[in-house]
């Protein structure tokens, strides 16, 4: 995949914003003083879960080898191709719960009828015209990200190579004394 | 961002498009740094009122439905607009106490720049509550109104006085819902008691409080407050002024006057024409003095001195940003914070003047009764002093022509002159149907709508529709500013009925009615115009809707909540509205509370959609009066005429 949500865990303050922009962009109006008057309400596809006193987003992470996928029986989970997220066919999907239970993050969630599974998509057609996920575009501290995933990591060891000098100009000091 | 999107005004687009030029913050920016903003928030159902919280609950069903004292969706929405209509109720009061202890204050003699301007308005309301007037000079009944006035806020029994001047059957109404407001202070205080954690927790319960405590505004705080500054400040005649960030003057020192209360804004227009001061503003090459108003301080000044109107909530930044003013003296509410900021940016200096209302890194001259002319000439002097100090200007040249200042009085005056003050051909003519209704557009000006735009909109398609217009607060300055408070430009908008007796009469179709307490004056019109007869018995029989599309404040809500609770319906936008997370408050506040009260909240965003529902609300009481119906033209002969029975 070619870009993916990132989370800054420390960044989170469970103010849970991500919640209602994915129920909202996956509305029907897409407006938020109708949308809280629509029948059936409109489902989030991710979740806040407290984790002591930190606070975590949690969503599809759209796994290259993705078990869901292997699982269903009617096809209905599939991806375009390698990279792709992973999106869910609701006319093939008979609601057996399969993806549920393998799913190793418990992000997969049934839709409010019952009769099929509901699950992040991405915001597929938000990506497509280049705007982020609603979800990440509604973080109020910037604690989610939709980032290249290489991009990501390139930050991740700059900052690991910061800390490793910091430590290392620390000790020298010692050192000399 | 574009600021054509920003400003329908051209003149607000050119400075916000000057302010980004030089990278200049505004509220504009400010909203835009603060997307996205809270859903919880903007539906209303996050609670902090206690710290077993904050609670939400999610509005789609899939977390926690209760907080964790049990509260219901219903209570923490329910609780969270008691809460602001307490808070806007207080802001109302708080001013009309100001003004109550400076009307002591004078009638006592403690006040000596302050008089009684309208002896023949103190008469009036001294005879309405009770107060002796005969071989008593105006001072002493003065002493005694103010001091009635001032129990009005904390009395230990009884009900607000005011609410007399409502038709009969409104106050039955009241009485029977048990919301005739008692004293002002217990409403708001009782307001705050029952939203607290663990009291009140039933929504109708709360939202028949929050009813309570509005019309302890409206016909207690807000009312009080019109009534006392006519006194004080002499009751407002329509005249002329312009409107506009143009009435800024290149070559006069120019002083800005912002916020709520006459107190201040009064004394720096009196000092402003002071000789030596005037010499002084010569001696540094300026050529006068020029005062201008901002918010509702610029409506109580155009009302009484045709002082001009720089501009109406959003535009205090902005009118700092032309460069061109010495000084801007702030009272109460609305006033930004922001402020500082762009002052600091240029020469202005931004004066706080009531100890209730202080901002960091802002100098504080305090404004008291007793001293005021001297505090104001201090002002006017520090001003004068730094148009030395002025850089380059860029001044809009859009200003345009307004007519302001009608109030209950001076409405009846226009329609039946001195001796005929009257609501007469004002009825006759809502009954013939040439006006259809009455609209009251009201309220504030929210950098999440265009500036101007949706009160503009709405009143040309009432006027267009035949339907008078009354106006108050920052919504008066943006039809100001578009020409719809000047009467021949108006007229060419006006639907021909309208503009039949508008012409006759020497009306504008839109009527600016002054500031944001002022609202109160349309409600003693209401009651007037019932009074006069032929239109129902109660205010909710009027042909009658109002309007508030561009709210910010808990004012706002306050004064919508008393109209609702005086028998009108009420329409906000509905992204303004932080109240819909619930689905029973919805159905209360926009359908059952027409029950209780005969008015009732609608939320539309788009004005002509909004004009669209107050059309059909006015055409529904239309109905039910029975004046839609085609009558017959009878000759009665004189036999018919012995057994006619005259009401």
């Amino acid at each position: 995949m070619a870009e993916t949500i990132i989370v800054e865990v420390r960044k989170c303050l469970a103010c849970r914003s991500c919640e209602v922009a994915c129920a909202l962009v996956h509305s029907r109006s897409k407006v938020l003083s109708e949308a809280v008057s629509e029948s059936p309400k409109p489902q989030r596809m991710l979740t806040v879960e407290a984790s002591g006193q930190f606070a975590v987003p949690m969503q599809c992470r759209h796994c290259e080898d993705a078990p869901c996928i292997k699982v269903c029986p009617t096809s209905a989970l599939y991806r375009h191709g390698p990279n792709a997220p992973v999106l869910i066919c609701r006319e093939k999907c008979i609601g057996c719960k399969y993806c549920l239970l393998t799913c190793p993050f418990g992000v997969i969630d049934i839709t409010r009828d019952g009769r099929a599974v509901a699950k992040c998509d991405l915001c597929l057609e938000r990506t497509k015209v280049g705007e982020e996920p609603a979800c990440v575009a509604a973080c109020p501290t910037g604690a989610m990200q939709f980032v290249e995933l290489t991009e990501a990591l390139a930050e991740r060891r700059r900052m690991a190579a910061r800390q490793a000098g910091a430590t290392a100009a620390e000790k020298s000091v010692v050192y000399g004394e | 961002m574009d600021p054509t999107k920003r400003s329908s005004d051209k003149a607000a687009q050119d400075i916000i498009s000057h302010m980004g030029r030089l990278g200049q913050e505004n509220a504009w920016d400010r909203l835009d740094r603060q997307q996205p903003q809270c859903g919880f928030g903007r539906l209303g159902v996050c609670c902090r009122i206690c710290t077993m919280g904050p609670c939400r609950v999610d509005p789609f069903g899939d977390g926690p439905q209760v907080g964790v004292c049990g509260a219901d969706v219903d209570t923490i929405v329910a609780r969270n607009f008691l809460r602001a209509v307490a808070a806007g109720t207080s802001a109302h009061s708080d001013h009309a106490r100001s003004v109550a202890e400076v009307f002591v204050a004078a009638a006592k003699g403690h006040a000596p720049d302050y008089g009684i301007k309208d002896p023949a308005k103190l008469k009036k309301l001294a005879d309405e509550l009770g107060v002796e007037t005969e071989n008593r000079t105006s001072a002493e009944i003065a002493l005694e109104v103010g001091q009635i006035a001032l129990s009005e806020f904390g009395k230990s029994e009884g009900e607000q006085l005011m609410t007399r001047r409502a038709p009969a059957p409104r106050r039955a109404i009241w009485r029977k819902r048990g919301v005739t407001p008692r004293a002002i202070d217990r409403e708001v205080v009782e307001a705050l008691h029952r939203s607290t954690m663990g009291v009140d927790q039933d929504y109708g319960s709360l939202l028949t409080h929050a009813s309570r405590t509005a019309l302890a505004d409206g016909w207690g705080g807000a009312m009080l407050a019109s009534e006392l500054q006519d006194i004080l400040f002499g009751a407002p005649t329509p005249g002329r002024g312009d409107v506009n960030l143009g009435v800024l003057k290149s070559d006069e020192v120019n002083i800005i006057v912002h916020g709520h209360e006459p107190i201040l804004s009064e004394m720096v227009v009196a000092a402003a024409e002071d000789p030596e001061l005037l010499a002084r503003a010569k001696r540094t090459g300026a050529k006068g003095i020029n005062v201008a108003g901002i918010c509702c301080t610029a409506n109580e000044l155009m009302s009484r001195h045709g002082v001009p109107i720089a501009g109406n909530f959003l535009c205090q930044e902005l009118a700092i940003a032309t460069g061109a003013v010495e000084m801007m003296a702030v009272d109460v509410q609305c006033v930004m914070q922001g402020l500082a900021q762009i002052a600091s940016c240029y020469h202005t200096k931004l004066f706080t003047t009531t100890a209730k209302s202080r901002i960091p890194g802002v100098e504080h001259v305090p404004m008291s009764e007793g001293t005021a002319m001297k505090t104001a000439k201090e002002l006017v002097g520090r001003a004068v002093e730094n148009y030395k100090n002025r850089g380059p200007v860029n001044i809009p040249p859009s200003k345009e022509t307004a007519v302001i200042g009608f109030t209950n009085e001076s409405i009846k005056y226009m329609l039946g002159g001195k001796f005929r003050a009257s609501y007469r051909p004002l009825n006759d003519n809502i009954m013939n149907g040439r006006i259809r209704g009455l609209a009251a557009i009201v309220g504030c000006s929210n950098p999440k709508v265009e500036l101007d735009y949706t009160h503009t909109t709405l009143a040309r398609e009432l006027i267009r529709r035949d339907v008078l217009v009354l106006t108050t607060g920052c919504a008066t300055i943006a039809c100001g500013k578009q020409a719809l408070l000047n009467p021949r430009e108006a007229l060419e908008l006006a639907g021909s009925g309208l503009r039949e007796v508008c012409e006759a009469v020497g009306i504008a179709p839109v009527l600016a009615c002054g500031s944001c307490v002022d609202n109160t004056r349309m409600l003693v019109a209401g009651s007037e115009i019932v009074a006069e007869g032929g239109l129902g018995e109660d205010l909710s029989d009027l042909p009658l809707a109002g309007a508030c599309l561009e709210s910010i404040s808990e004012k706002a809500l306050a004064i919508g909540q008393y109209f609702v609770a005086s028998g009108v319906l009420v329409v906000f936008s509905k992204e303004l509205f932080p109240y819909l997370g619930s689905e029973k408050v919805r159905e209360y506040l926009f359908a059952g509370i027409e029950e209780d009260f005969g008015g009732r909240w609608a939320v539309e965003s788009d004005p002509v959609r909004a004009a669209e529902i107050m059309l059909a609300h006015i055409e529904r009481k239309r109905d039910a009066l029975g004046i839609n119906e085609r009558r017959e033209r009878k000759l009665y002969s004189m036999e018919e005429r012995r057994v006619l029975e005259v009401s």
